[in-house]
Order: structure tokens, then sequence, then C-alpha cells
């Protein structure tokens, strides 16, 4: 089986509005897999839906090849966007109910939860009341508890909000780790530089559809103008800029360099490649920066959303 | 464990565990015993109270009904004049009763007048009402030439014997003893409803602000949260009704025991009486023997089983719209509006329970217990006066159908309202939301 998860053909609708519409996704086993769009685009929606939270209008969803069922809510774990925990309760009793909820046994959630516990090093807060606890320290309490019971298949909504940098590198390897140890993981974020580091695959909505869906470098392949930024010195600045103007596209650039040199991106014509832009800079200047420009995720999703626009 | 047991359990717990839960189960029976006991308490104090009344009679007809009794003392002033009479009055006893000058026996009663300090204590001037009218009616009849004596003999005391068609004997205590058992059960209901569907409503608005509801619902059903709560909270709520039941009977044990004690060592008037004493005894034995026969007699049975079935029934259906409720808001200060339509149905049941005390066959008693939404207190109201077979199983009926409605109802809105956020919701959303 290649695919973890299957979204086949999923609408769903709130009255007059269309939260989704006909959406499919595939995601690949073992992958980290970033579900990325604006606010309000039907993200929660369809993460619901996975969860069998809400169920779909039309459409189904399979989980190892078979339609979801109850039985594989123990096969998910889920850290939703709109997280907390029960005040009164204490972090150990309220994370043993949540494991059993899971469907965990009593003596094997404490078992789990004891080692996560101690890895995190945070032992001592098992007696404590939630509202003793600080936010960051209760976010911890949470990865733990949607962790634990070592679903295949993770779903973080904006796992790192609550964190500081420290821990927030602490959750990122221990995501990382699930994954090695065989764990699918879908993770919906808007920080793009989080999704830069983490996803092999991505996929966009936008206005309750999808627009974009793939392995990251594969869109971002696609989405490259073939444009490069580079650093020139020349005698006659503007002459070259002629003679660059008269071949190709060019615009300013700006970026940091040590020397007061000529800074420009340039976008080669259809069918030119970089060896003959290289050429032609080595012959009328001093080349100091040359680097391709290649999209960000930043970029592809704004890109992607005003294309949709 | 099963994942409903597994709620039930915290939910039970996490109630029970409460601060406010054991500080009310404790303190209840002892405000409630305690209230009793001031009542008692001061009752008897005010009872003990000797009172002294001045009065000055110039029509010299009436003198004869100033006769000293245990507890009132009479102090004929005439002597000091009205003014002065009021002076003294003012400063040593409770009051004085002025009774002007007069031969008509008509205008006898109408210059009657009690001068006091403060208002006087209604019994008093009751009282003296009562022997003044018999003082009066004596003195016109004897006027008339008839023999005060032959007229007494031709008094009678009339008692009638009740019984119904189906042989079984009633009398007015039995009605008193139905009335509260009738109305104990309605109460309990009632107060259980809003205590306890209040409880789960805050619950549920606590699960919703503090985020954690959908990291539950994405492990089990909303539908088995909403049920696990109700029932969790039942059970927290009929242990503290157990505990209540059985501490008050406690408190009132060991309370009357001590007043028991305490009131005879310290009245000497009691001790004076001691064949009076003796009397009452023995008529209270009668009367509590006859008080055992008419608890016999009531519906026992049925009165138990349909109370199980209307507590469940009533509480089910009214706990399941609060957690409705609480799932439609973000907190509690919007609950108001949503609020009222439950508590009218509730509030007219109790209305209705007093008239079925007077009336327990009329038809708008038949109708509200019947009717499924106020039938759990009034029907149990009615259920001692004897209720004819087909309209308990009717009203039963319904209520079960009525129960699956609205869990159902509840449900919906339920499972679509703890996921939303922000807006406070209107009706036309929550009809909106029947359809997601």
């Amino acid at each position: 089986m290649n695919n973890l998860l299957e979204v086949k053909n999923i609408s769903k609708s709130y009255g007059d509005f269309k939260a989704l519409n006909n959406v499919s996704l595939a995601i690949p086993n073992q992958s980290i897999f970033g579900l990325l769009g604006p606010n309000g685009a039907g993200k929660t929606t369809l993460i619901r839906i996975i969860n069998q939270i809400i169920m779909p209008d039309q459409g189904e969803v399979l989980l190892d090849g078979e339609p979801l069922k109850p039985e594989h809510i123990s096969q998910i774990g889920y850290l939703p966007e709109e997280r907390g925990l029960y005040k009164n309760m204490k972090v150990g009793e309220q994370a043993l109910y949540l494991a059993q909820l899971k469907g965990m046994s009593k003596s094997e959630a404490k078992k789990r939860l004891k080692y996560w516990f101690d890895k995190f090093d945070i032992g001592s807060w098992w007696d404590k009341k939630v509202q003793e606890l600080s936010k960051g320290m209760a976010q911890k309490v949470q990865f733990i508890v949607t962790v634990m019971h070592q679903p295949k298949l993770l779903i973080f909504d904006e796992p790192f909000s609550g964190f500081d940098p420290i821990n927030a590198n602490l959750i990122k390897d221990e995501i990382l780790q699930l994954k090695d140890e065989g764990a699918t993981v879908i993770f919906s974020t808007h920080r793009m530089e989080s999704v830069e580091e983490l996803c092999d695959h991505i996929a966009l909505i936008d206005k309750s559809n999808k627009i974009l869906d793939g392995k990251l470098d594969d869109i971002k392949r696609e989405f490259k103008t073939n444009s490069f930024q580079v650093g020139l010195q020349s005698e006659n600045e503007s002459l070259l800029k002629e003679q660059l103007e008269n071949n190709f596209k060019i615009s300013t650039a700006t970026f940091k360099s040590l020397e007061n040199d000529l800074k420009l991106n340039i976008t080669l014509n259809n069918g030119d490649t970089s060896k003959e832009l290289l050429q032609f800079l080595n012959q009328h200047a001093q080349v100091t920066h040359f680097t391709e420009i290649i999209p960000s995720a930043s970029d592809l999703f704004i890109k992607a959303v005003q294309n949709n626009e | 464990m099963n994942k409903l047991s597994l709620i039930i359990k915290r939910e039970f717990l996490a109630k029970v565990k409460n601060k406010s839960f054991i500080v009310m189960t404790i303190l209840s029976p002892l405000l409630m015993v305690g209230m009793m006991a001031l009542i008692v308490f001061l009752n008897v104090k005010n009872a003990e109270e000797i009172r002294t009344i001045s009065y000055i009679d110039e029509s010299h007809q009436l003198e004869s009904i100033f006769k000293d009794s245990e507890l009132t003392k009479y102090i004929n002033l005439e002597k000091l004049g009205f003014e002065k009479a009021k002076e003294i009055t003012l400063e040593s006893y409770y009051g004085f009763v002025h009774i002007p000058k007069t031969d008509n026996l008509e205008n006898l009663s109408k210059g009657i007048a009690f001068y006091s300090e403060d208002a006087p204590n209604l019994n008093v001037i009751q009282d003296l009402e009562r022997k003044i009218e018999h003082k009066i009616r004596d003195l016109k009849i004897e006027k008339l030439h008839f023999d005060i004596e032959k007229i007494k003999e031709a008094e009678t005391d009339v008692a009638i014997a009740t019984e119904t068609f189906a042989g079984e004997k009633s009398s007015k205590m039995g009605s008193v003893l139905k009335m509260i058992a009738g109305g104990a059960f309605g109460y309990l209901i009632f107060m259980f409803i809003i205590i306890y569907g209040t409880s789960v409503m805050r619950s549920v608005i606590e699960e919703k602000t503090s985020r954690i509801i959908e990291v539950i619902i994405s492990s089990v059903k909303p539908f088995e949260l909403m049920l696990g709560k109700i029932l969790g909270n039942a059970f927290a709520g009929i242990l503290q009704f157990i505990i209540w039941i059985i501490s008050a009977s406690l408190l009132t044990i060991a309370i009357s025991a001590f007043f028991g004690v305490d009131l005879m060592g310290s009245s000497p008037s009691m001790q004076a009486s001691q064949e009076m004493v003796g009397q009452m005894q023995q008529s209270a034995t009668s009367d509590i023997q006859a008080m055992i026969l008419e608890i016999k007699n009531l519906p026992l049975m049925t009165l138990f089983l349909s109370f199980i079935v209307y507590f469940f029934g009533g509480y089910l259906i009214y706990s399941s719209i609060y957690a409705a409720i609480g799932a439609a808001v973000d907190s509690e200060t919007d609950t108001q509006q949503f609020m009222m339509p439950v508590m009218l149905p509730l509030i007219i049941a109790i209305y209705v329970g007093f008239g079925v005390i007077e009336n327990p066959h009329g038809s708008i008693a038949v109708a509200f217990s019947i009717f499924p939404l106020t039938s759990p207190i009034v029907m149990l109201m009615r259920i001692p006066f004897g209720v004819p077979w087909w309209e308990l199983l009717l009203s039963m009926a319904l209520l079960l159908v009525t129960f699956i409605g609205i869990v159902w109802f509840a449900a919906k809105i339920y499972r679509v309202g703890i996921l939303m956020y922000g807006k406070k919701p209107t009706y036309k959303d929550l009809y909106k939301w029947l359809k997601y």
C-alpha cells in the first residue's frame, strides 16, 4: 500500500455554504504532508472529516485502503488548532482518561505515558492541575496525549503555536522521529518556513477547492520562472544594462554582497538555458554572484492563491 | 473499558470532587434542619411569653371575658381613667383594650379599640374578637329571652366520613398525606431537573471554553459524550440526594431528641398539667396509628415505580435540552434567551401542581399530567389521589416518545454547536444546524 490515506471526491456543505468541493488527496505512507490554505479555505473541515468528527456529504476516505470506520479512531492522533485540557483535572489523570478514550488499556496507557513524561522530563507534573501549568507546558502535555497511542496517522494543526523556539524545535524533532518510526503526518500550518523544513508533499486548498497538490520539489520546479539573481561588475554599468535589456528581461534585485556591484534579476527567454546566460555575462562583465531563483513555499502559496482569484 | 462508562465515571468524579458540590452536600442538610430547629425554637419561645393586657370596660357588659389564662393576664384599669391607663400600659403592659360606654348591644361591637406600642400579634386580636363576639351573641340571646343552655344543647359537631365507590375510606388527614407525598415527589423532580440540568449545561460550556471538546470528540461520538455527561451528573445528583435524606433524617432525630429533653426539663407549665400531656399523648398515638394506616392506603408501589419512570424521563428530556443550550453558546451569560422557554413548562407544572391538590381530577390537572413536558411533576402529584391506568400509560408513552424526539434533536444541535465559536446563535441558526 503506497498511500496510507486517500481522500476521494469529498464534498461538504453547511447550509448554503460549500466548505469543500470535490476534494481528492492521496497521502503517501510515512511522509509529512503539508495541508495548506488561507483561513476559512476548508482545511479544518477536511481534517474533521478524516477524524470522523463530521460526515462528508459526498465522497469517501480510505485509511490503509479501507473506508473509515469507528475503529480507526485508535489509529489516528489529532492535535486540533482549537485545543485545550480540562483545567481542574490533574495532568496524569487527564492523560490516562484521554488515552483510554483512544482505546488503550489503563496499564498500557500508564507505561506509554511514563515513557513520554520521562522523555520530556516532566514527570513531576503528573499530580499538577492543568490550570497550574503555563501555556507552553500545557501544549507539551497536549502533544503527548496526541501521540501516546502510537497512531499510524498523525494530524497536527498549527502544532508549534504556544511554544517558544526551543520547545518548537523539540516538537519538530519529535515529529521527524515519529515519521522515521513509521508514522504518516498531516501537517497544517501558516508558518511557511516549517513547511519548507518538514514537508515532503503539500496540497493547497483555497475557497473549498484543491488548487495545488504534489511533491514540494516538483511544485517548485513547476513554479520556477527560469530567473537568476546575479551580481556584476563592469566599467560601464549603463551600457551593460542596455545590452542585457536587449536580450533578456531584467529587473533590479536586492541582496547583500561585499562588492558595490550591479544587482539584477534576469529572466531567460524561452528555450534559453543558464549556460547561455553565463556565457553572455562572462563576455561583458565580471560575475560576482549567480543563483537560480527557486520559489519558496511562501511564494508558491501566494502565487497559487492569487492565480485562483 | 467501554467509552461511555469511562465518560460517565469522569463526569461523576469531576462533579463529586468539586468543592461547591461537597460544600452543598454537607451544608444543605445542616441548613435545612437548622432552619427547622430555629422555627420550632422561636415558636416555643413565642408561646411561652406571658402577656399582660390592661382594659377599661365602660359599658360593664363584657368584663366576664377578661379571665386570666395561662399565657395572658388581664388588669382592670378603670379607676385610672382612659389617658392614665394608656400611659401606664405603654410603660409596662402588652396592650390596652378600651370598650366605650353604651347601652345598645349593636353599638357595643363598634367602638372597641386596642392600643399597643407596636402592631399587635394577630392571634391576640383574633382571640379577643372571638371572645367578644361570643359574649355579645350570648347577651343578645339573653335579651331575646332564650335559654342559652338549651341553644348550646342544640348544637352538634358533624364529621362526614368520606368513602370512594371502590370502598376506600378517606379522611382529611389522608388528603393531607396525599398532598405531601405527591408534592414532595413533584418538587424533588423539579429541583433535580433545575440543579442538575444546569450543571450539565455548565459542564458542556466548560468543555467548549477550555477547547478540549475537539480533542474528545476525535475519540468518541458527540452523542456518547453528551449521554455520558448527562448520566454522570445524574448519578452525582442521586448520591447527593441520598446523602441529604440520610443526614437530614439523622440530624432531625438528633435535634428533636435534644430539644425534647430540653423542653421537658425547663417548662414548668407542662409538668403542671401532666394529665393534659397524657391525654395529648394518647390522641397523638392514635393519630400516628391513623397516619400509618393512611400511608398504607397510598398506592405506594405505583408511586415509587412512576417516580422512577418520571424522574429519569423528565431529567433526561430536560438535561439534553440543557446540554444543547450549553453547546450552542460560548459562555453562561449567553444562555438567558434559551433558558426562559425551558423554565416555562417547569414553572407552569409547579403552579398546576398547586391546583392538583385542590382538584386532582380536573381537566387542567389531567391535561398537564399527560403533556410530556409537565407530566413528570404534575402526574406525580396526582398519583397519590388515584389515577386511571390508561391515563398513566398514555402519559408514560408520550413521555417516552418525547424523550426520544428531544434527545435526537438535542444531539443534533449539540453535535454542531460544540464546534461553533464566536457568534451568538439565534433560533434560526439552531434550526439550520438541524440540517447539517
